[in-house]
């Protein structure tokens, strides 16, 4: 039977300083201590037991791969964890915010919104430590438009005895095509060896930018699945998907649809109940494809030579997770989201493949594109010409008042109340739970947290560490009596008996 | 002006066009038209002043 699926995102955001020297790392570096100052806690992240190198098909090969391509770039390391469950900290030249980990896409949904909240707040704190007339700009995007890419990736917890060569079969088809529901648009081309201009606007962000279908890098030659094997909890029962190719969306809707819908196909191929998802002849040339059509009329080929459009994949990926749904029920998903998710992704894929316009209040490219199209015509300028290159961009400006997405008339799932909750609080159904209110109620003894562990300080040589190898374990339901009933650090451990 | 112009001739075509389509239940093109209009209006004022220079001016370095 299929494991729940936990999961999270994690974004890297663009940053540019205007008006002050635009040093990437720095300004990420500043955002982030700015943020922490005016909340009043610092806690070091425990980046010790990290290893990105370790790969799910067993091929450990340290050496070979990920060492940074410019060293310099780590000289900052800025690195918290927050009392929501997210971690904050600057990557390559990014601010990066991971969610906690959760039980649900609804929930993906809400925490990754307070976590454009907490970057909001970090951009209106960070102005009063830069000169006058000074501000970090930062974007909820993936690329420049000028061939650099930085990711919006997601995690999925999946059973360790699920052979990796099925899950990648079964996600490949998803991933090259799920883009027509959860692309965020891009004017121009970036595509290495071709021209900007040779696409006016393409779905996907992200598509340009992949090489290989399956691999362990996430920089260079970056693959469709990435094998990264880092669990981050119990490695013998579990695996954490790490997914790199997705764009950073703007529309809640699409944010849900991108979780639910893999959740769903994961949940699918835990329960042997995938085989009918399509196989890809080339699936480097299909993302790349479907991306740089969106008309929806190209074609990929499946391995039986059979063509097929990006429409026609999604319609029976969707027939393979609705059978899923009838036979197993929905639960490894998370309470109502197969069921919402099976609904919508029929709407969508009715919608796209008719008058595109109704999901325009879903679907970022189609949101994005429309107001292209209407500015261009409006002022009878050409593809890809600059004020369509910078509406491109602003529409993932996360300002208060130049964020051209908050203006489309996208749909919302969550209240601003809701995700003004989720800035502070951490999701109930994980053990993101246990962690956020140890780091939110005995602040100054937590030495170090990270994923799996946290360390307190409970007044008595040595520091005890708390293990979480248990996802679903330090949920709000097992643990929220004894961190109430607790005062300090000390009594929390003696009543977890550890 | 031209501009001006330009955007009657599209409001026209728009009130020929007020049937809602058969695959919306939600909303009427025609609604979802006249707020685009109404952005498209606004927007000059919401985008960076020298879009030129805040394109070509913005270079990430790549991420993951």
């Amino acid at each position: 039977m299929a494991i729940a699926k936990v999961c999270g995102l994690e974004t890297e955001y663009g940053i540019m300083v205007v008006g002050a020297e635009n040093n990437p790392v720095a300004a990420s570096g500043l955002l982030i201590n700015a943020y922490m100052d005016r909340i009043g806690r610092s806690t070091g992240f425990d980046a010790s037991e990290e290893h990105p190198e370790f790969d799910a098909r067993q091929i450990h090969e340290p050496s070979v791969l990920h060492l940074d391509p410019d060293p310099d770039l780590d000289l900052l390391p800025v690195n918290t964890m927050l009392v929501n469950g997210s971690r904050y900290y600057v990557d390559h030249a990014h601010p990066e915010l991971s969610t906690p980990e959760v039980r649900s896409a609804f929930e993906a949904v809400r925490w990754d919104r307070a976590g454009e909240e907490i970057l909001r707040r970090s951009m209106d704190a960070a102005r009063s430590m830069l000169p006058p007339g000074a501000e970090i700009i930062v974007h909820k995007n993936n690329s420049d438009g000028k061939g650099n890419s930085y990711g919006c990736h997601e995690n999925y917890l999946i059973a360790r005895d699920i052979p990796f060569g099925r899950v990648v079969s079964g996600v490949m088809a998803h991933f090259v095509s799920r883009q027509v529901m959860c692309g965020a648009g891009k004017v121009g081309c970036e595509q290495p060896g071709a021209a900007y201009d040779s696409v006016a606007f393409q779905i996907s962000q992200r598509a340009d930018f992949f090489e290989e279908e399956v691999g362990l890098e996430t920089t260079v030659r970056r693959p469709i699945v990435n094998t990264r094997d880092e669990p981050h909890c119990d490695a013998e029962r579990f695996r954490r998907l790490h997914v790199i190719a997705g764009d950073a969306n703007m529309s809640e809707t699409a944010t849900f649809m991108k979780v639910a819908t893999t959740a769903m196909v994961l949940a699918a191929i835990e329960d042997g109940a995938a085989s009918a998802i399509p196989v890809l002849a080339h699936p480097v040339r299909a993302i790349r494809t479907i991306s740089h059509d969106p008309s929806l009329r190209s074609t990929v080929e499946l391995i039986d030579g059979t063509m097929v459009t990006a429409l026609d994949l999604q319609w029976q990926i969707f027939e393979v997770a609705d059978a899923w749904f009838r036979e197993h029920g929905g639960d490894a998903v998370g309470p109502g989201v197969a069921e919402l998710a099976l609904t919508q992704w029929q709407s969508l894929l009715d919608g796209l493949g008719a008058n595109r316009e109704v999901v325009a209040d879903r679907v970022d490219w189609v949101a994005k594109e429309r107001l292209i199209t209407a500015y261009a015509e409006r002022h009878g300028l050409g593809p890809t010409a600059p004020r369509l290159r910078a509406i491109d961009l602003q529409y993932h400006d996360l300002r208060p008042g130049r964020c051209l997405a908050d203006r489309v008339g996208l749909q919302r799932m969550t209240t601003d109340d809701d995700v003004a909750a989720a800035v502070h609080d951490p999701p109930e159904s994980t053990r993101a739970y246990f962690r956020g209110r140890c780091l939110e109620k005995f602040a100054d003894d937590v030495i170090a947290a990270n994923w799996d562990s946290i360390v307190l300080d409970t007044g008595s040589d040595p520091l005890r560490r708390i293990s979480m190898p248990e996802p679903l374990r330090g949920t709000a339901d097992l643990v929220a009596n004894v961190i109430d009933a607790s005062s300090t650090a000390a009594e929390l451990v003696q009543r977890l008996g550890s | 002006m031209a501009e001006r112009t330009q955007r009657q001739r599209h409001d026209e075509r728009d009130d020929d066009e007020v049937a809602p389509s058969p695959a919306s239940g939600e909303r009427t093109s025609l609604t979802s038209s006249d707020e685009l209009d109404d952005l498209l209006d606004e927007i000059d004022e919401v985008l960076e002043h020298n879009a030129e220079e805040f394109v070509r001016s913005y270079v990430q370095k790549g991420g993951q």
